[in-house]
């Protein structure tokens, strides 16, 4: 075993100085490439004043703040139009070589790197293209009266916007670092907008706390990064070499960081509270858009600015991304709050984005370069098919609140008769998350399993035996989140009205009907042109990992991604072929027997007092998973005797990690804090003496240490 | 793509249509014959089907366009899978979908019929679903790993490969088949509604599945159902005997007499795979529901040894 692992270790280095070197290796004929070089820094420019004008749209807000008019029907369109110039320029960037750009502003001597590369244009196209649906939907959902007003509220959301693209722009860290605080900064304000309520000001606060962490761990992990040279530019930190000892030290850092704004086990407390508290399209951009910044910095870090990685490094990300793969799609599960439900299930797929960077890491790391590209591809299609789907579906619980004003799902229920555009366009954002064909959610699982299931290769042992077995977890995780999204839209959407108030409810309004439409739109086609989006994510795996994959000739409706594996996959075909058997079939029907039909009530086995609280509530739903995982769950009862006269049941399912992590953390903090309190007593005669002592202390240190130098 | 592809591919897919439910009559005939009953006629479920179109449908007043259209969508997807599964030939349909596919087209069958359910909002539809979706999420996995087990076996996961490797393999050389073998048997038995998870012959209300999702169905709507769960069946036969026997199957450049050939073939196996089922069914009793899910862990467990006993054994 000793002996593979240091042949490993040699190859690596090896082929470690030159990738530094050149990025377009010369591995055979299939290995480079395709690129058109381009010297115009048009893209970037391009999405320079395109960020530009979202900020402008925001500052327009702050002119007249009170008028939802303005907001609604002027600015948040016109930050909707923004967005798909900024997606466009994204999509047109993949395919352009790398471009540069140093601007005028910041620190004296470190002003403002910015480059675009594929890998940035990517995340920036899926921003522009989610953004689109969300601004649309926001334009038709702010009203008046509701916290922050709408005029500050297109401010914080359209800074929000740009700083996230600036993050996938900036190329040294103090941008970075700006943009990365900016962003935070922006979504803080965005979720206490209904600053009055005191759980809401307790969530953001948790976020802000916690996206602190991840902060100054990412700082960190950049004063590491830069190896002695204390330049900050990501090119220093490309040339800088590392000792093992500070890579790994930097890779663990950048893991806490990231991991904590991804909402990875056990840094997501702030995720199910933060959801919940923001305004629907804001929960839409945060979980949507706002996490991948994670899977970005995380790509960004380990693959660009550390070079190649080790493939050890790849387990912790591989194993922390499953457990909170699995973590959050069994509390899903368990939820009543709709919010929190696609909050919990947002950890789950950033979990699994998590895992594929991992299997990434191991591929690249033993050189089974195919492999790598395949897992990377997976990853980020996973992300772009994450924000569209997510988004919708967030959005959909906006529509649903402001019909409804209820976000407990045992309150809700056969809204799909009261709002059918709703229903239906969230049905398809549910059959996506659910990972069904034809649609998106079901491509980046495949080529996920796909990359798993070919792990047996991995050239070092019990590991070639561990990667397979981890596809046991990926494909229960799938499975588990087709329960967990058939009892959201079951519940919500499906079955009799659970309170007598929702026979009023209403659908939603043009403009979010088309945001949401949008987005849907964007699942469809994502998951039936798959070949097409992977040739364009083989842009970044060429340029981050410099391979694309091994592909072998296939039709343009076919996803062929391994040439040595004979597999492929045809949604549209797969589509097709359903559609044609479901017509036939209607068809015949109609022809050999009839189409009559006739309405009645509904069979009640002869009970005839059956009512809509009867059906499944959120908890009865979720009560198989309750019972099956109950070690996970925190699990609070109450219990009615016989003996009740008005007999309740009261179950609350909690978070352990509360009690194991940061209760007692915060006890720790508060107990700390009262020591120091005691030093702090607010009379100026003891901080005078707490200088003199210190003078005192320091002078006899400096006598101590002088004579010995 | 060449004409007698096509024609190969519909004759199979009528060839599915027309066997499935002669299949489900078999296992009930067996099952009768065990139990030491008159068994039923083996065209009954034939004769059901058709009456059942015949009548007038009834829908419950607040049945959405989604449970309408819940029947059609099941029985198309069944009927797809059944065009993929490469039972008597290897088709042209398949590189369209490989055995993962297979999966996510089987639970597109059941989140739709489970959605259908919780249409109507009765308390049996809503617990269908709810039992339904709790038997998925440990099936579905389980399905998978046995898959993943033949396809780390013939380096794909295309099923017509997969099949066409094991089949020009020496036999008995893969204990990790056996594992899985076990654990395919447990997930078929769990995905099609049959005896130790629960019992397609009645309707006692405490233990339902599949029988408490279809409460609210009638006439065409049902029998479009019930042919979709004659063909699930016969899918998952078919895909038993891909991946564990093999043989027989004929590939694209045979010939029609392969072709021929494998039509006998293909029958004996399913006449000897209902014999099995119908056994199965007669020597176990019924769980209590709380049970299923350790019924599925096993079945999951299983299929998780096996894919370990191949990556230690090698084989």
């Amino acid at each position: 075993m000793h002996m593979h692992l240091a042949s490993y270790d040699n190859q690596r280095i090896i082929a470690d100085k030159s990738r530094r070197n050149q990025r377009a290796p010369a591995h055979g004929p299939t290995a480079a490439p395709v690129r058109v070089p381009v010297e115009l820094h048009i893209p970037l420019t391009a999405c320079l004043a395109l960020l530009g004008a979202w900020v402008l749209i925001g500052i327009a807000g702050l002119v007249r703040p009170r008028s939802v008019r303005f907001a609604g029907r002027t600015l948040f369109p016109l930050g909707a139009i923004v967005g798909l110039a900024i997606a466009v320029t994204g999509a047109a960037g993949l395919a352009m070589s790398a471009e540069r750009l140093v601007l005028p502003l910041g620190l004296p001597d470190l002003p403002f790197h910015l480059r675009r590369d594929a890998l940035a244009s990517v995340f920036l196209a899926m921003l522009g293209a989610t953004s689109v649906g969300i601004s649309l939907f926001a334009a038709g959902y702010f009203r008046r009266g509701e916290g922050t007003p709408p005029g500050l509220l297109c401010f914080q959301y359209h800074v929000f916007l740009a700083s996230m693209g600036f993050v996938f722009l900036a190329d040294d860290a103090y941008a970075f670092m700006v943009a990365w605080e900016s962003m935070a900064l922006s979504s803080y304000f965005l979720v206490i907008s209904q600053h009055r309520i005191p759980e809401i000001r307790r969530a953001g606060f948790l976020y802000f706390l916690i996206a602190h962490v991840g902060a100054i761990s990412i700082l960190l992990c950049f004063g590491v990064l830069q190896g002695g040279s204390w330049q900050f530019t990501f090119d220093a930190m490309r040339d800088a070499q590392l000792s093992s000892g500070a890579a790994t030290a930097a890779f663990v850092l950048a893991l806490i960081g990231f991991g904590a704004k991804a909402g990875l086990v056990p840094l997501h407390v702030w995720l199910p509270e933060a959801h919940p508290a923001a305004p629907s399209p804001v929960s839409a951009l945060m979980s949507g858009v706002m996490l991948k910044t994670a899977v970005y910095g995380a790509l960004r870090v380990v693959f660009d600015l550390l070079g190649r990685p080790h493939w050890s490094w790849g387990l912790l990300p591989l194993a922390v991304g499953l457990g909170s793969a699995f973590y959050g799609v069994v509390f899903a599960a368990v939820q009543a709050d709709m919010k929190r439900l696609l909050a919990y299930s947002s950890i789950e797929n950033l979990g699994i984005a998590f895992a594929g960077l991992g299997l990434a890491i191991v591929f690249d790391g033993v050189g089974m370069r195919t492999l790598a590209v395949l897992a990377t591809i997976a990853t980020i299609y996973h992300c772009v098919n994450h924000a569209f789907m997510k988004s919708l579906l967030f959005l959909g619980t906006g529509a649903v609140l402001h019909s409804t004003g209820e976000r407990n799902l045992g309150r809700l229920g056969g809204l799909l008769r009261r709002m059918p555009w709703t229903g239906w366009i969230v049905l398809v954002g549910v059959l996506a998350i659910a990972g069904l064909p034809p649609l998106n959610g079901f491509v980046s699982e495949w080529l996920l399993l796909q990359a798993f299931l070919f792990a047996s290769d991995v050239p070092v042992p019990f590991v070639d035996m561990l990667l397979p077995l981890c596809a046991a977890a990926v494909a229960l995780c799938a499975a588990l989140a087709g329960y967990v999204m058939v009892k959201f839209f079951g519940i919500v959407f499906l079955g009799q009205p659970r309170e007598a108030a929702l026979g009023q409810a209403h659908d939603c309004g043009r403009l979010e009907r088309m945001g949401m439409m949008w987005l849907a739109a964007g699942c469809v086609l994502l998951g039936l042109f798959p070949a097409q989006v992977v040739v364009a994510l083989e842009q970044v795996t060429g340029e981050l990992l410099g391979y694309p994959l091994d592909r072998p000739p296939a039709p343009w409706w076919l996803l062929a991604p391994l040439a040595d594996r004979e597999v492929s996959y045809g949604p549209l075909v797969f589509l097709l072929a359903t559609a044609a058997v479901i017509a036939v079939t209607a068809v015949v029907v109609r022809a050999l027997y009839h189409q009559r039909v006739r309405r009645s009530a509904a069979w009640d086995c002869g009970f005839a007092r059956l009512d809509a609280r009867m059906q499944d509530t959120a908890e009865g739903f979720g009560q198989p998973i309750r019972h099956l995982f109950q070690p996970f769950f925190r699990i609070e009862r109450e219990l009615p005797t016989p003996f009740d006269t008005d007999p309740r049941y009261r179950v609350t399912v909690g978070d352990r990690i509360w009690g194991w992590v940061y209760a007692p953390l915060g006890a720790l903090v508060q107990r700390v804090a009262n020591t120091v309190a005691y030093v702090q007593r607010g009379r100026i005669a003891d901080y005078l003496m707490y200088s003199f002592l210190t003078l005192v202390a320091l002078l006899a240190l400096v006598l101590w240490i002088g004579p010995r130098s | 793509m060449d004409w007698t592809a096509i024609l190969t591919q519909l004759l199979e897919i009528a060839a599915a249509l027309a066997v499935a439910p002669l299949f489900m009559g078999w296992v009930t005939q067996c099952r009768a014959w065990l139990q030491n009953r008159t068994a039923p006629s083996l065209w009954l479920p034939y004769r059901a089907i058709h009456k059942l179109f015949h009548k007038d449908a009834v829908l419950a007043q607040d049945a959405s366009p989604l449970f309408r259209a819940a029947p059609y969508v099941v029985f198309g997807t069944m009927v797809v899978a059944a065009a993929i599964i490469p039972s008597m030939s290897t088709l042209p349909l398949t590189p369209a979908a490989d055995a993962i596919a297979l999966v996510g087209l089987l639970a597109t069958a059941r989140v739709f019929m489970s959605l259908a359910a919780m249409d109507v909002g009765t308390a049996f539809g809503t617990l269908g679903a709810r039992r339904e979706m709790m038997v998925g999420f440990l099936a579905e996995p389980a399905l998978l790993m046995v898959i993943f087990v033949a396809s780390l076996i013939s380096a794909t996961t295309a099923l017509p490969v997969i099949s066409g490797r094991l089949a020009t393999q020496a036999i008995g050389l893969y204990p990790s088949l056996a594992f899985t073998a076990v654990a395919f048997t447990l997930v078929l038995l769990a995905e099609n509604a049959r005896i130790p998870v629960d019992n397609p012959a009645t309707h006692l209300e405490l233990t339902m599945i599949h029988e408490a999702m279809l409460l609210e169905y009638s006439a065409r709507h049902l029998a479009l159902m019930e042919w979709a769960a004659a063909l699930k069946l016969f899918n998952y036969a078919c895909i038993g005997f891909a991946l564990f026997l093999p043989w027989g199957v004929a590939t694209g450049e045979a010939g029609p007499l392969a072709l021929l050939l494998s039509i006998p073939l293909l029958a004996v196996k399913l006449a000897l795979a209902g014999l099995g089922i119908a056994l199965i069914e007669t020597l176990s009793a019924k769980l209590r529901v709380f049970r299923v899910p350790e019924f599925l862990a096993t079945a999951f467990m299983f299929a998780v040894l096996g894919m370990l006993v191949h990556l230690l054994l090698g084989a």
